[in-house]
């Protein structure tokens, strides 16, 4: 079994307790084989009277029932087994940071750990089975007729040894196949997305047919490869089937002879195929079986990687006294650089914000604008200098404690997969009237009342489709609806909107700003205006910037103090 | 079952005779193989003269080597069948798709969906059809085989293979049909909260809620969880319900057999060809779960292929008019469903060699008009004329061929940069793709990545900026006679937008040319624009016109004014 699955099914009680019953059930099935054929050889050679036949019906429909209580079980340790992981994993989405490859994770944590099923309900009995049941049967051909156990014992390594040598061979090209029968549904998934655009330059009919070319080389290369590829079937059906008659033909020549009596001779006829069934059931799962490998592989790659070395926590976080008032924040010489990046997202920034200020930060796209919110909300750890806030090290203080002050509005917010009402009160208990309110603050309201189920509407990819405006209006009412939060985290509010939304979200965060320390990466004037003084940011680096020109509200300092 | 519009297996009909011929071959050799060694045995028994088993022996011998023949060749011929048809049921579905108005399921994961649907077929003979038809074979042939024998015998025989290889099957496609409505919202509601946890990190982080959603998450799990555990119970009682009806079925005809008073060898033979004749009838059970997955497939993408035509093309249509192109726009109504109309009573020429910029808030129709003139989206009143040929007279294709450029959503292909050009020009030269790509400047761009470099999914990913240069280099290439824009410079920065917007027009300069743009700078060199609102024409003239009147325009363009050329 797979070490690391061995080692969660292990900790995990429900899963090992089902997992252990299932397997057992399994065996215990595999080997009433062997009991239901020595009462029907004995019913039908004559040994045993027709009152053999009451035990015999109890055995198959113990193993029916057995046959059922292994696929129950199977199943909720199967079900088991993928909550503990789905928990695991979703455990690791913090620790990971925003940037790990976030769609994979999404696909993995889904879709991805049902590709287990087959493993654990499948191909594990079927290796338990396997591992078992072979050896009872040669066991009893052996006390039965030493000739026939003799025959299957020298031709039963023949399956495992040429499922290996045929699969060792194929595995290259059937691997290459494989991966062109995904490049095929890619191309055609790829052709049906860009209809639009054929259709605009009158490409569409043509490809109708590359279409078709494409499929029909698919086809005559996937079928090169599986006439090798099914040769194993080939060998191994053969080798199943030619030893029965190996053992079948010499045991009739026997009973003519008179040396073997017939109840042994139906017994062997019986037994002699139970050998080899639970060794090519196996053959036929491990395909499916390697894929649940894979998922699992991929699944303990995310659970063991190694944590950011980003959201450096102290041990013991000192949380500040309930502190009251709008944050003072201070860098010092603070550096940040991302693993595997030649430059410093932010590079020797010294700032102090002082409290109740508002400040815009500008800057070209890539200049550490966005790393530098993400540093005050802890997201990012410096890797050089500090982050006072009020005096005190950010790495010191407790971060849920720090992040309840900050209210933030991302570049592109998420919207969650629940109601209007539910993302704008995200992570507050905010009664409906806060919640109203905060709308009304964001104009929310102007477009709320117009969606299907007001504020009850379903959002997220399933629900009700916002612009990027009204996106950005429900983050914004996000910030309204924390009246407590000191300071004002804003990442560029009012990109990708035209001119209308843009003074609406101006507006609204002119009115959010007031009595709170607010710290706004900006780009178009409208929200520097709003700003008390303008950092700008080139290359991680703090380079000084004049009064903007055009600004109407004097500029408090003009450079980074 | 209604599998048309979309026929699955169209044309293949000799290919899936063999291949169930062959499956039927294989099975009914296994039969026989264990009915001969039984005859072989039970009749040695009874110590005969040799010669009486010289048949039998050689039956042994054959019937144990072609079974393995015969399963080698099922699996090529079905595995032929499927690739053939699964190619067959795309290159159909596609060409229903390409008339196809807006699809009745959208989104990428939905589109996805649909490709996988058409791996669908391939398990629908592969793992239902051919199966079934090899256990139909093997069934009827050893129920008449045992018929043979003892009649009664062959009734339980029957009746078990009946119960095995029709009932359950029937059974667990009807709970797998009626899990599957319960499990499928589950699941989409599961990955909706893993999304939610993992897009929206940076946003429960900051805002303190991330142990709510993990708990949301993992509640979501434990819905699905229970499902899944109903669908396992129902699929272990049909596979235990299969072995019992299996051994129940051998010792019916056993205790038939003996109270007949057949003889030990007919019994031996008749019971073992019992036993053997359930191989191919238990797998349908499984089978079963798996068809009512299929169908549901199958019915998605006839569904998808019915999808009605965009617009009606004319039964006879007319020639298409030379250009030079006069484009006569005439109390345009387009409406989408039942919705207010997205154009209301549009009017607009376009001369040769005249530009027309649309302007208007998102959601004002503008798009809607480039598709109307494109023949992409039917119109309910009013008329489109081309040198005053109504372009429902002619086919969309047509149109196409003369009024087309740079569409919304432009799509990268799983292609080399050059190819991804040329689909606007299969037989363009090298230096005419080198034009069209230097006159959209994209040329910086294709000579550092290089012409062959595969774009697109699993190549090299292209930016917003580059995407649309890309589209415009498109359009450029095509050289229609009228040229459409529609946005070009949506998703680019302000300065790159600028630069673009100016080569832009700078390109279009005596080109019959309608842009549809958000961005006002530059438009004082157009000859006409045309302010959407709310599907209706609110203002039109010069760009010095609409600065000199209050409205939309003088909106737009001071708060334009406002934000352009930041220090």
């Amino acid at each position: 079994m797979h070490k690391d699955l061995l080692r969660l099914a292990r900790a995990e009680r429900s899963v090992r307790l089902h997992l252990a019953c299932c397997l057992a059930a399994a065996v215990a099935a595999g080997l009433l084989v062997l009991v239901q054929a020595e009462l029907l050889a004995g019913v039908l050679s004559g040994r045993f009277t027709v009152a053999a036949l009451f035990p015999l019906a109890l055995v198959v429909a113990s193993r029916g029932l057995l046959g059922s209580a292994q696929g129950v079980l199977a199943g909720r340790a199967a079900t088991a087994l993928k909550s503990a992981l789905r928990r695991r994993l979703l455990g690791r989405v913090e620790a990971l940071g925003p940037a790990y490859r976030s769609g994979e994770l999404v696909t993995l944590t889904g879709r991805g750990l049902d590709a287990l099923d087959p493993y654990l309900t499948g191909y594990l009995p079927a290796v338990a089975v396997a591992g078992v049941v072979p050896i009872a049967v040669v066991v009893r051909l052996f006390v039965a007729d030493l000739a026939t156990a003799v025959i299957v014992v020298l031709t039963l390594p023949l399956i495992p040894i040429f499922g290996a040598l045929v699969g060792w061979t194929t595995r290259a090209v059937t691997e290459r196949q494989w991966r062109a029968l995904s490049r095929l549904g890619g191309h055609f998934l790829d052709v049906v997305r860009g209809l639009p655009t054929l259709r605009a330059f009158g490409r569409a009919r043509h490809q109708a047919s590359v279409i078709r070319e494409v499929a029909e080389a698919h086809r005559a290369a996937t079928m090169r490869t599986l006439r090798v590829a099914f040769l194993s079937s080939l060998v191994l059906e053969l080798v199943a089937s030619l030893s029965l008659a190996l053992v079948a033909v010499p045991v009739g020549l026997r009973l003519l002879s008179g040396s073997l009596d017939l109840g042994t001779a139906l017994l062997v006829l019986l037994l002699a195929p139970e050998a080899y069934l639970p060794l090519r059931a196996m053959g036929t799962r491990f395909h499916a079986a390697m894929e649940g490998v894979a998922a699992a592989d991929e699944a303990f790659a995310v659970i063991d990687s190694p944590e950011r070395p980003r959201e450096s926590r102290s041990p013991a976080p000192t949380a500040p006294a309930a502190a009251s008032g709008p944050p003072r924040i201070r860098l010092e010489e603070v550096t940040v650089r991302y693993p595997g990046r030649e430059e410093a997202a932010l590079d020797r920034v010294s700032l102090v914000i002082e409290p109740g200020e508002r400040v815009a930060i500008v800057g070209p796209s890539g200049a550490g604008k966005s790393t530098l919110l993400h540093l005050l909300l802890g997201f990012v750890a410096p890797t050089e200098g500090r982050v006072l806030v009020d005096g005190t090290d950010l790495a010191g203080l407790d971060l849920d404690e720090w992040r309840r002050r900050l209210a933030f509005v991302p570049q592109r917010p998420h919207l969650f997969a629940t109601s209007v009402a539910d993302n704008i009160a995200l992570g507050s208990a905010a009664t409906p009237e806060e919640i109203r309110a905060a709308a009304e603050a964001a104009r929310v309201a102007e477009f709320a009342g117009a969606l299907p189920r007001g504020y009850d509407t379903p959002l997220g990819e399933r629900g009700a489709n916002l612009s990027a405006g009204q996106r950005q209006r429900v983050a914004l009412a996000r910030a309204f609806c924390r009246p407590g939060a000191q300071a004002l985290l804003l990442d560029e509010p009012t990109a990708r909107l035209d001119g209308r939304s843009e003074a609406a979200i101006v507006a609204a965060t002119r009115r959010l700003a007031e009595g709170r320390t607010a710290i706004i990466v900006a780009h178009r004037p409208a929200m520097i205006d709003l700003a008390d003084r303008i950092v700008r940011l080139d290359g991680g680096a703090l380079v000084p910037v004049g009064p903007a020109p055009a600004s109407p509200v004097a500029t408090r300092g003009g450079e980074a103090r | 079952m209604s599998l048309p519009p979309l026929s699955v297996t169209a044309g293949m009909g000799r290919r899936l005779v063999l291949a169930a011929l062959a499956g039927s071959a294989a099975d009914l050799a296994g039969v026989a193989l264990i009915a001969s060694a039984a005859w072989l045995i039970t009749r040695a028994a009874e110590q005969p003269p040799l010669a009486a088993l010289s048949v039998a022996i050689v039956a042994v011998r054959a019937f144990a080597t072609t079974r393995g023949v015969f399963r080698y060749g099922e699996r090529l011929a079905g595995h032929d069948v499927a690739l053939r048809a699964q190619a067959g049921t795309r290159e159909r579905l596609y060409r229903a798709l390409i008339p196809a108005g807006p699809l009745p399921q959208r989104g990428a994961d939905l589109l996805s969906r649909m490709v996988d649907d058409t791996d669908a077929v391939q398990d629908l003979l592969v793992r239902c059809l051919l199966p079934a038809a090899a256990a139909l074979v093997t069934g009827v042939t050893a129920v008449a085989v045992t018929a043979f024998l003892l009649p009664a015998a062959a009734f339980a025989l029957a009746a078990g293979l009946l119960a095995a290889g029709v009932l359950l099957p029937v059974v667990t496609s009807a709970a797998a049909r009626r899990w599957s409505a319960r499990v499928a919202p589950a699941r989409a509601d599961l990955a909706a909260r893993v999304a939610d946890l993992v897009h929206g990190a940076a946003d429960l982080a900051a805002y303190g809620a991330r142990d709510r959603a993990l708990a949301a998450a993992m509640d979501a799990d434990g819905r699905l969880a229970r499902l899944e555990r109903g669908q396992a119970r129902i699929n272990a009682a049909a596979l235990g319900a299969g072995m019992l009806t299996q051994g129940l079925t051998v010792v019916a005809v056993v205790l038939v057999a003996q109270a007949a008073g057949l003889g030990r060898v007919a019994t031996a033979v008749a019971a073992l060809t019992s036993l053997v004749a359930f191989e191919p009838a238990l797998p349908l059970a499984a089978a079963g779960e798996r068809f009512a997955g299929v169908r549901a497939a199958l019915r998605r993408l006839g569904e998808t292929a019915a999808t009605p035509p965009a617009v009606r093309e004319p039964a006879d249509p007319a020639p298409p008019p030379e250009p030079p192109l006069t484009v006569e726009v005439e109390d345009l109504v387009v409406r989408h469903g039942d919705r207010e109309p997205a154009l209301n009573g549009v009017s607009l020429t376009l001369t040769p060699g005249r530009r027309v910029a649309v302007v208007g808030p998102s959601g004002a129709g503008k798009s809607t008009l480039l598709s109307a003139l494109m023949r992409t989206v039917e119109f309910e009143s009013g008329a489109i004329r081309l040198n005053g040929a109504d372009v429902r007279r002619l086919s969309s294709d047509d149109v196409r061929a003369l009024v087309t450029g740079l569409t919304q959503d432009p799509y990268v292909f799983q292609a080399t940069v050059a190819d991804n050009l040329r689909l606007a020009g299969p037989d363009a030269s090298a230096e005419e793709l080198r034009a069209a790509v230097r006159r959209a400047r994209l040329d910086a761009w294709t000579e550092r990545t290089g012409w062959d470099t595969v774009l697109g999914e699993d190549g090299r990913t292209v930016s917003g900026g580059q995407l649309q240069r890309l589209a415009l280099a498109r359009a450029l290439l095509y050289d229609p006679p009228v040229l459409v824009l529609d946005e070009p410079a949506e998703a680019l920065d302000e300065d790159t937008a600028d630069l673009l917007m100016a080569d832009l027009l700078d390109a279009t300069r005596g080109r019959t040319t309608l842009l549809v743009t958000h961005r006002l700078h530059g438009l004082e060199q157009v000859d006409e624009i045309v302010v959407l609102e709310g599907g209706r024409v609110a203002q039109r003239g010069t760009h010095a016109d609409l600065v000199a009147v209050p409205g939309y325009y003088r909106d737009l363009w001071e708060s334009e004014a406002l934000t352009r050329h930041l220090a």
